[in-house]
């Protein structure tokens, strides 16, 4: 490949699987909230119960 | 009360349900090809300009809007918007939201049907043996509804009707155990396709098995930047209106999604990580699939050709199958399977998308159950995808694109940024946007959406109501106006047809676009009276909705 094109594809889809990547772990990372939140699955999870009043 | 009790099952299902709606067919057949044809690698830096002035506020405005509307148990536009300002037209401009999918899902359900059936035709060997030309014109007859090597009579109907099946089954099932667990599955699949393909793409060596080139050369036509196209205001148009198709931005599908999240949940983290997974797919596996393969094989020449003659899709579905098979009978029919899977569950992952709207519309207003909800869904997109599958060669299906999937699009999100940025007001938007987020908006962006997003939606808009002709913008301006047949206005008039019909000497061809823009004419006045209809359905919930009590 010629290192114009080179430079502009490397470049491109780094910055786009980087990107792809950091915002999808910072999902995977962000802090739980507390029940009742927006999904099913995690609904019986004891840690994530609302305390009670 | 509505009868719409649902809910996602999980966040990163959410996350790969919304970028299974991004993610459609045009990742693949379209991107590169709006690439090869607008500067090459320079087209990457407009496409990524407007990924981050446009895409990201939009997506950021259309996940706030749903989540906003879902907290007064509103699913579907027109009542989201209308709880956006207190004018009761909103709601009918909300109409657009409901509108676009059901038109799109017609003819969209009819291409997602194309690829079940390659991946079926793959497997069993039809297109082995065939040379370049066999498999171009077993396209040609299978869209022809003639008999297929399946020797299943109308077999393109039957695919059709197979697909809207499989879909309406699983919208009938619900988010989380249809639409999410689809998404589950499609997604990752989809990407392990895409990254044996893009191998494959990236390692092709010219003098084995047939090639000609060496993948270098297709990979340096499609990034070799010539950043004196960057000057040229039809590329930047062509990039907006890319960001705009594979983000499905300006749908309504993604308000309808982000209605089903709570307030207290992040919408902007989630936006962005469905919106740079979309990237992904596009500039990443997009890119190294079918434009290295084609070149390796066919040359630069071959393809510009073909890309001209045939677009995106005609190289996807008329050539590909055939290149495949350089590399032997059994890797044939797996890249076949491969592209062709990939390209399914690409298609439907949005088209399941495009169900929602409205199932969550008659839900909400109507009482209606998911169920039969999903049932209305599958039957008004069989009659009025049937138009596209048996008028196929009459122009049906482009009207359908055009109308639908292209100038619909822009038109409702000039509307809603409009309504977000200066109606509702910049300052409650944010809010909404920054509520329960988990990062750091940049206060750029109140900026951005603000006017950025708006003006360049205007431009968007406005370029493509009246594109000059050749997109020459410089000489419309210095030698008077002509309009590109390509502008909406002359799309309105017919004008291209017209001057062929006027052109036209032989009889059989005469009657052919005689036909053709009958049947365009009859496709415009179709979508108007769904347009309309769905309007009446909004008026009737209105009044519903007084007689309640409930406004």
């Amino acid at each position: 490949m010629n290192t114009s094109a080179l430079v502009v594809m490397l470049s491109t889809m780094l910055l786009v699987t980087g990107a792809t990547i950091y915002f999808f772990i910072r999902v995977l990372n962000a802090p739980h909230k507390p029940e009742p939140d927006s999904y099913l699955d995690n609904d019986d999870e004891i840690e994530r119960q609302a305390p009670r009043a | 009360m509505s009868a719409n009790k649902e809910s996602w099952g999980s966040r990163v299902g959410l996350i790969l349900a919304m970028a299974g709606n991004a993610v459609g067919l045009g990742n693949f057949l379209r991107f590169p090809v709006q690439a090869v044809q607008n500067g090459g690698g320079a087209f990457i830096i407009p496409y990524l300009v407007c990924f981050l002035v446009m895409g990201i506020p939009l997506l950021w405005i259309e996940w706030s809007m749903g989540r906003f509307g879902g907290k007064f148990g509103h699913h579907s536009t027109p009542f989201i918007v209308d709880t956006m300002h207190k004018n009761r037209l909103w709601k009918y401009i909300g109409v657009f939201g409901i509108w676009t999918n059901i038109a799109v899902a017609s003819y969209y359900c009819y291409l997602e049907s194309w690829t079940l059936s390659y991946v079926f035709h793959s497997l069993a060997g039809s297109f082995n043996g065939l040379d370049q030309n066999g498999v171009s014109n077993f396209f040609d007859q299978y869209v022809s509804l003639g008999e297929s090597t399946f020797g299943i009579p109308y077999e393109p109907i039957f695919f059709f009707v197979l697909c809207l099946l499989l879909n309406t089954w699983i919208l009938s099932q619900g988010l989380a155990k249809g639409v999410e667990r689809v998404a589950k599955i499609g997604m990752p699949l989809l990407i392990i396709f895409g990254m044996f393909l893009a191998y494959k793409g990236f390692t092709i060596t010219a003098g084995e098995n047939g090639a000609i080139n060496d993948s270098s050369v297709g990979l340096n036509f499609l990034w070799t930047p010539n950043f004196d196209e960057l000057w040229s205001p039809t590329v930047w148009l062509a990039a907006a209106g890319q960001i705009f198709f594979t983000l499905s931005v300006g749908m309504g599908t993604i308000h309808c999604y982000a209605s089903y999240v709570r307030s207290k949940d992040d919408i902007a983290l989630n936006a962005m990580s469905a919106g740079w997974m979309n990237e992904f797919v596009e500039v990443v596996l997009g890119a190294s699939i079918l434009i290295p393969i084609s070149i390796g094989y066919l040359g630069i020449d071959g393809v510009v050709d073909l890309v001209n003659s045939q677009g995106g899709l005609g190289l996807g579905f008329r050539t590909l199958p055939y290149l495949f098979y350089q590399w032997g009978d059994v890797l044939g029919a797996v890249a076949g399977v491969m592209w062709f899977g990939l390209l399914f569950f690409a298609g439907i992952t949005s088209s399941l998308a495009m169900g929602t709207p409205w199932i969550g519309f008659l839900q909400d207003e109507f009482n209606w159950n998911r169920r039969p909800a999903a049932w209305s869904f599958g039957l008004i997109v069989l009659v009025l995808g049937m138009p596209t599958v048996l008028f196929f060669k009459y122009g049906v299906f482009d009207e359908y694109d055009y109308w639908a999937g292209t100038v619909s699009l822009v038109v409702f999100a000039l509307f809603e940024s409009i309504l977000f940025a200066w109606v509702f007001g910049m300052n409650k938007g944010w809010r909404e946007i920054t509520s329960g987020a988990d990062i750091k908006v940049p206060n750029i962006y109140k900026f951005i959406i603000k006017f950025v997003t708006p003006l360049l939606l205007l431009w968007v808009f406005i370029g493509s109501l009246i594109t000059p002709k050749g997109g020459d913008w410089a000489g419309a301006f210095s030698n008077g106006w002509e309009l590109d047949d390509s502008s909406i206005i002359n799309k309105i008039k017919n004008s291209n047809l017209k001057r062929q019909l006027a052109e036209a000497t032989d009889p059989a061809v005469i009657e052919q676009l005689q036909d053709t823009l009958f049947f365009v004419n009859a496709s415009r006045i179709l979508l108007v009276v769904v347009f309309l209809s769905i309007a009446g359905l909004v008026y009737m919930a209105y009044k519903k909705r007084v007689r309640e009590g409930r406004i």
